[in-house]
């Protein structure tokens, strides 16, 4: 950010900045509230919902063996009111025992989470990128290209992109890019035939990433349009563009970095939805993300799982509010300024 | 009551009709289409069945939207999928609208700490993500409530935040009018309050939150659908035909996904353009919130 922003005087009594100590303090304090409020919730439901967990394992042939009923017990609670199952239920999430998987057969949750979550992580995150990379540049152009063919071309691309289901986006840049014109591989996230294809093969990336961009990019794009218009309205762009600045500067340096300071919080907000998204294009892609573990274990009714993947999505939007807090910080002089 | 306005022209209606921009009169004709082409699909396209003569041919003359591995019309198949589609939607949004409407009512009048502890809670739901609670919710409760009714109960129960937030807001400045000091005055219960006063005056806000949440209801239960998750094969919505579509598409027929989600999007996209200008025109206080 560039030291040429001008900030009108702050009206009213000044709030007193907060430090990057007491930012990350406040939110790693809700964490639990937050992750306590999700517990609680999915647990509410589950007891109110035909769903038995006794049940769910043995199936229709109802046969179970003793010890494998001691273990359900163990995961889910004894037989006693809802409220001590919740606090033996919560007790055992605590120490990080979330219960036993069908699907997984046994394994520790937390390591296959975190071994999918790696791959969404870098989908999700590589989507953002390319939402703000390309929000940035066609929002910057259709506000300073005001009610051109360009504008009508972004605004429109954008509701569109919007509407359009992102699952049915994804199949048909499938069928266009991989099955047509063969130029990207249709699914995955390595090349199977290639014998030490490492983690993640950026080709791959590229059909999952671009289509979760298209359906998610409009808020930015169109956010980015509408403050750059009202920004190039203010006193101080006006003045730079009276003084013979150039357009291109008065739009990069004048205008762009005062409409950007609020997208930060936007972002973060933001983290959430592309999450979901991720389900979907995981979907469609065959990428090995959490997306897809999800679907999998929604599929085999495989609740504890669910429950599991729910408090870590959780977990992962309390940490993008804490990041998009820090970078606030970083990108607003006042706050910045203020602190040190 | 007298009425000092004189009165309006013959034929204002029209004009103001013919006076909208183009984008919502096509937007208004698109989406009367589909609909009736939605009610009307048995006469417009009778189901016709499976014919294995005539596999995976591509869209013609005779069939537009071309026929599917099992020579069925998809035109039809979709026809009939868009009128599962609408109806799942609609309920799910009248699911939706009552508890946004309870949540927001209890909320703006009742004020205090019951209004800060559900504001806390429409905070809470809404920095969560909402597609993942709909998937849990529709796995838990399907087996109970059968899948249609979980798919409504699903979409909106994660749909109801944007209404909660609204009708509390229209309340709060509600509140402050002098006819509701009137009502007071006179005696007026909390619950004839509600009733008598709040209520109507909320229709308005309410309708236009309806019409933008129905993309939104139609876009999750095709998702749903389109995953496994929501309605069953015979009862097909456009994400079941989507879905079915997608092994035909590997061997190159692209018509039977692709012809559903245009008709998703064609009516998102009406629906939005109905819902913002009617709202930019009668809420526009509500522009942050009611976008498509």
């Amino acid at each position: 950010m560039t030291a040429t922003v001008e900030h009108a005087p702050a009206t009213g009594r000044p709030r007193r900045p907060a430090s990057a100590a007491r930012i990350i303090a406040r939110r790693m304090l809700t964490l639990p509230l937050v992750l306590f409020a999700v517990a609680a919730l999915t647990f509410g439901l589950i007891a109110i919902s035909p769903y038995d967990a006794n049940s769910a394992y043995t199936g229709i042939t109802g046969s179970i063996s003793a010890q494998t009923r001691e273990q359900i017990n163990v995961a889910w609670g004894p037989d006693g009111s809802t409220l001590e199952q919740f606090g033996s239920w919560l007790g055992n999430i605590a120490h990080g025992d979330l219960g036993n998987f069908r699907l997984l057969a046994g394994q520790p949750v937390a390591g296959e989470i975190a071994e999918r979550a790696l791959p969404s992580l870098v989908l999700v995150l590589t989507a953002l990128v390319l939402v703000l990379v390309g929000g940035l540049v066609f929002g910057v152009l259709a506000a300073a290209f005001r009610d051109s063919p360009l504008d009508w071309a972004v605004r429109t691309f954008s509701y569109y992109g919007t509407a359009a289901p992102s699952f049915w986006v994804g199949l048909l840049l499938l069928y266009v890019f991989s099955l047509q014109l063969g130029w990207l591989p249709s699914g995955g996230s390595v090349d199977v035939r290639a014998a030490d294809g490492g983690f993640i093969d950026p080709v791959h990336l590229i059909l999952p990433a671009v289509t979760l961009a298209i359906t998610q990019q409009a808020w930015f794009t169109l956010y980015v349009r509408d403050t750059m218009l009202e920004v190039l309205r203010d006193d101080h762009v006006r003045f730079a563009e009276a003084s013979g600045v150039r357009r291109v500067a008065v739009l990069t340096r004048h205008a762009l970095p005062n409409a950007l300071i609020p997208f930060i919080t936007l972002t973060g907000t933001h983290l959430s939805e592309l999450i979901g998204g991720a389900v979907l294009a995981e979907t469609v892609f065959g990428w090995p993300g959490i997306g897809r573990l999800t679907v999998e274990a929604a599929l085999a009714v495989d609740i504890p799982l669910l429950v599991a993947i729910t408090l870590a999505g959780s977990v992962l939007v309390v940490l993008g509010n804490l990041v998009a807090d820090l970078l606030y910080r970083v990108a607003d002089p006042r706050i910045r300024e203020g602190a040190t | 009551m007298t009425t000092l306005a004189p009165a309006p022209p013959r034929f204002a209606r029209l004009r103001e009709v013919a006076t909208r921009p183009t984008s919502v009169l096509i937007a208004g004709g698109v989406l009367a289409a589909l609909v009736l082409a939605a009610l009307g699909a048995d006469l417009l396209r009778p189901a016709d069945g499976i014919a294995l003569d005539r596999v995976l041919a591509p869209p013609s003359l005779e069939h537009p939207f071309g026929t599917d591995e099992t020579g069925r019309d998809v035109l039809a198949l979709s026809l009939r999928a868009m009128r599962v589609s609408f109806a799942i939607s609609l309920l799910a949004a009248s699911v939706a609208l009552l508890i946004g409407v309870t949540i927001g009512v209890l909320a703006g009048t009742l004020g205090g700490w019951v209004d800060g502890l559900l504001m806390r809670i429409v905070d809470f739901f809404g920095s969560q993500n909402h597609f993942l609670f709909a998937i849990l919710l529709v796995v838990l409760f399907r087996p109970v409530l059968g899948a249609a009714a979980a798919v409504c109960l699903s979409v909106g129960l994660s749909h109801w935040l944007v209404l909660a937030r609204i009708v509390r807001g229209e309340l709060l400045s509600l509140r402050e009018r002098p006819f509701v000091a009137a009502a007071v005055g006179g005696g007026a219960s909390r619950a004839r309050l509600v009733v008598r006063h709040f209520l109507p005056h909320l229709g308005p806000s309410v309708a236009v939150a309806m019409v933008l949440l129905l993309p939104h209801a139609i876009f999750h239960e095709s998702a749903l659908s389109f995953l496994g998750l929501g309605l069953p094969p015979h009862q097909a919505s456009l994400g079941n035909l989507i879905a079915a579509g997608q092994r035909s598409m590997l061997a190159g027929a692209w018509w039977i996904s692709v012809f559903p989600g245009l008709l998703i999007l064609a009516a998102c996209v009406a629906f939005g353009t109905l819902g913002e200008y009617w709202r930019d025109r009668h809420q526009p206080r509500w522009r942050g919130e009611l976008e498509l």
